[in-house]
């Protein structure tokens, strides 16, 4: 695959091929997220692909304790990425799942245990890999206004993604970083523990809300779509005016659609 | 004590509305997670002490046998015994048979989670014995009868003003009819009443953070020195621990030590910290006449090898309760049995059986932050996921949940099929959320587990692989 992409570096396009990984949930309801890492991306200079046989990383089977389901999924992945120099996706939790837990599931299938490695070598989350393998140092990006970021989990303590979002987001001008208290606490997302345990992601949740409206920042990022569809959602409940976007739609300038749980367009937009 | 782990999911739902509860629980935060913070900040060797003190374990649990065996000789030379304990009831047994020759009535004891586990305290009042714990958590659970909620802050659950009145409605019959309102006071009385107790105590039981295989010593660190008091003044010292609690030498124990105190309350070391090598020697002045070790099993050596054996290196020092936001929530009560949260989680499914506690490997996010302050680098959250795989494979999980799962998976491998349905799915939501001019939803049929909580963002429109496909084969034609 190497050999393919510096051949394709001939015919002036970029010779670095990324295979995104949408993530089930940026697929379904969140497609912005994925047109943002496509315009990231292809602006760091790598051409973009999107294999057409992927669809979620098994994370749902994997942590309900169904690992053979996760592993006939993570075989699906596995062949529908080799090809590409990369794969990235919008997520710390599925690169996470691809990165540190693929591994583990062949451990006893030397085999494919073999070619989960290779590619989780190769894998990454989109902002640490803009940030630490392309080296990212201008956006060409400016908004107004102040913004609080979220460490969801998987990503800050499966990849140690941490300074990197926020490193890409101080290169954005007018655009002012304010921490909450506790950025590094669960949001009580969890995948299906939220919807096991509603009163206990509740309060999780709501002390996280409580935390962001401290900030007094008015839009919250974070890097996983999970996390953010569980605050967004909450902080409409609450009736609170924070609006709430993907980093990475932030970072590729792309918040000319209304924000997570709104239907309005945010103010300025055309 | 029975577990009542099976009612976990209305104990939290319980626990989440109870002010004084939310109210005590406040202090695992600035009381615990920032002064272990402060301390791991003031000692740059943390990290490397942390896989210093892990290996030291580790090599014990690969050589359990030999280290447990070389203890047991250690302890017999000083004068000691050892007794062998498979289950709960033969560890109580074993110190009822104690307290009996002894002819003992009154009993102290010093924290134990081992007693807390074998329930000890049951065990000596049903027959006929006086147990008095001496630590002032357990001696205020006690008092409440009530299990502890954390495993070194029993009563943490508790506020002030429920103290000032337990001990009012106790303390009355020993002379003290006036509420104390302030810690100072509580304190003294508590003491004062306990002083009584400590020197007219028959036996003393103590638990163990270490035993020394190279000394047969055991060794208790405390806060209060009510450990001291519990295992000198009484002519018979009885501790009570796991048989994971040996390591080599004293030169391990003095490394497990700074890593202990840092991790659970943020102190470089605790205020006292007791080596009990054997009874009194012929020219001591003080000391028990007899000493016993009673070595519980109770499933760890079933533990020692498979998926679990990580969590044999547990020094209980309770940093992943202290940091996980579920306990945080809803307190240790909940988790229905002795050890509570993370480790609670893992160990009282391995304990007391998966089907008494399925709700306690499931009411987790994984969000890691148990493993990532662990100073044993026990990685919890995949064993808890292990506990779910055993779930699924002996279908201790829901129908529902099973199915639900099973179509999905269904989907998830065949991803032109998962394309053509879930695309149509949020498209037609997208759709409706139009149409109602609104970004998401209050309520949803069969998403009541989410819109309980909060709303559902609504779907943008069109899937992106939907999208996609389309802008390519566009740029195509």
């Amino acid at each position: 695959m190497t050999s393919d992409a510096t051949s394709s570096s001939r015919n002036d396009t970029p010779s670095i091929r990324v295979g995104l990984f949408v993530t089930c949930l940026v697929d379904l309801m969140r497609p912005n997220v994925g047109f943002a890492a496509v315009k990231l991306l292809e602006n760091a200079g790598c051409r973009v692909e999107v294999p057409e046989l992927q669809s979620c990383c098994g994370q749902p089977a994997y942590n309900s304790g169904d690992f053979s389901d996760s592993q006939r999924i993570a075989r699906q992945v596995i062949a529908a990425f080799e090809p590409y120099d990369y794969l990235v996706a919008p997520s710390g939790s599925c690169a996470g799942m691809i990165k540190e837990h693929y591994p583990q599931l062949f451990a006893t299938d030397a085999g494919w245990r073999n070619r989960a490695q290779q590619l989780a070598g190769r894998s990454y989350e989109l902002v640490s890999f803009l940030h630490d393998v392309r080296g990212v140092a201008e956006l060409g990006v400016a908004r107004t206004g102040s913004v609080t970021y979220h460490d969801s989990c998987s990503g800050l303590r499966e990849l140690g993604i941490h300074g990197q979002p926020r490193a890409l987001l101080g290169k954005i001008s007018g655009l002012e970083l304010r921490e909450m208290t506790d950025s590094n606490v669960c949001c009580g997302f969890g995948g299906t523990f939220c919807i096991k345990y509603p009163k206990i992601s509740e309060h999780l949740v709501s002390n996280k809300v409580a935390d962001i409206a401290d900030t007094g920042a008015d839009t919250l990022l974070g890097g996983d779509l999970g996390c953010l569809l569980n605050i967004a959602g909450r902080i409409k409940r609450e009736g609170r005016a924070t609006k709430v976007y993907h980093v990475a739609e932030v970072l590729a300038g792309m918040t000319d659609v209304p924000a997570i749980g709104d239907a309005e367009l945010p103010d300025g937009a055309t | 004590m029975k577990p009542t782990s099976s009612q976990f999911k209305k104990s939290a739902r319980v626990a989440l509305v109870d002010p004084d509860l939310q109210r005590a629980m406040g202090f695992i935060k600035t009381g615990f997670v920032e002064k272990r913070r402060a301390a791991v900040e003031r000692l740059p060797e943390f990290d490397a002490l942390r896989r210093s003190a892990r290996g030291i374990k580790e090599h014990t649990l690969q050589n359990l046998d030999f280290y447990l065996e070389a203890f047991e000789e250690r302890v017999i030379a000083n004068g000691g015994q050892v007794h062998w304990a498979n289950t709960p009831q033969q560890a109580c047994d074993i110190v009822l048979g104690i307290c009996r020759r002894a002819g003992a009535k009154r009993v102290t004891k010093g924290k134990s989670m081992v007693g807390e586990e074998i329930a000890i305290n049951e065990a000596l009042e049903g027959a006929g014995f006086e147990a008095i714990e001496t630590d002032l958590g357990e001696y205020i659970i006690q008092l409440a009868e009530e299990p502890p909620s954390h495993i070194i802050a029993p009563a943490v659950h508790k506020t002030k003003s429920q103290i000032t009145e337990l001990f009012h409605k106790h303390h009355a019959r020993y002379g003290y009819t006036e509420r104390q309102t302030e810690v100072p006071g509580l304190v003294d009385e508590a003491r004062q009443v306990l002083r009584g107790k400590f020197l007219s105590a028959d036996v003393g039981i103590t638990g163990a953070n270490f035993l020394v295989a190279e000394t047969g010593s055991t060794v208790i660190v405390t806060n209060e020195g009510n450990g001291d008091l519990t295992n000198t003044l009484p002519p018979v010292h009885i501790v009570t621990a796991g048989i994971e609690k040996v390591v080599p030498t004293r030169e391990d124990v003095s490394t497990l030590l700074r890593v202990l105190a840092r991790s659970a309350t943020g102190q470089e070391m605790s205020v006292y910290t007791t080596f009990s090598t054997g009874p009194r020697r012929q020219n001591d002045l003080d000391g028990p006449t007899e000493f016993h070790v009673v070595l519980l099993d109770n499933g760890r050596s079933q533990m020692l090898g498979n998926e679990f054996h990580a969590m044999l290196r547990c020094i209980r020092c309770g940093a992943c309760m202290n940091h996980c936001p579920v306990y945080q929530g809803i307190g240790g009560h909940a988790y229905g049995w002795v050890y509570v949260g993370p480790m609670g989680a893992v160990l009282t499914p391995l304990m007391v059986g998966l089907d008494q506690a399925g709700d306690l490997p499931n009411a987790c996010t994984l969000n890691g932050r148990c493993q990532e302050v662990c100073p044993m680098g026990i990685e919890l959250p995949a064993m808890l996921r292990q506990l779910r795989r055993r779930q699924y494979q002996n279908r201790q999980t829901s129908a529902v949940s099973r199915m639900a799962l099973a179509a999905w998976s269904f989907l998830a491998r065949r991803p032109r099929l998962y394309r053509r349905v879930l695309g149509a799915a949020v498209a037609s939501l997208a759709w409706l959320a139009r149409v109602r001019g609104r970004g998401r939803f209050r309520h949803m049929l069969f998403a009541g587990g989410w819109t309980c909580a909060r709303d559902l963002p609504a779907p943008q429109g069109a899937s992106f692989q939907n999208q996609w496909r389309k802008r390519r084969q566009g740029n195509q034609s």
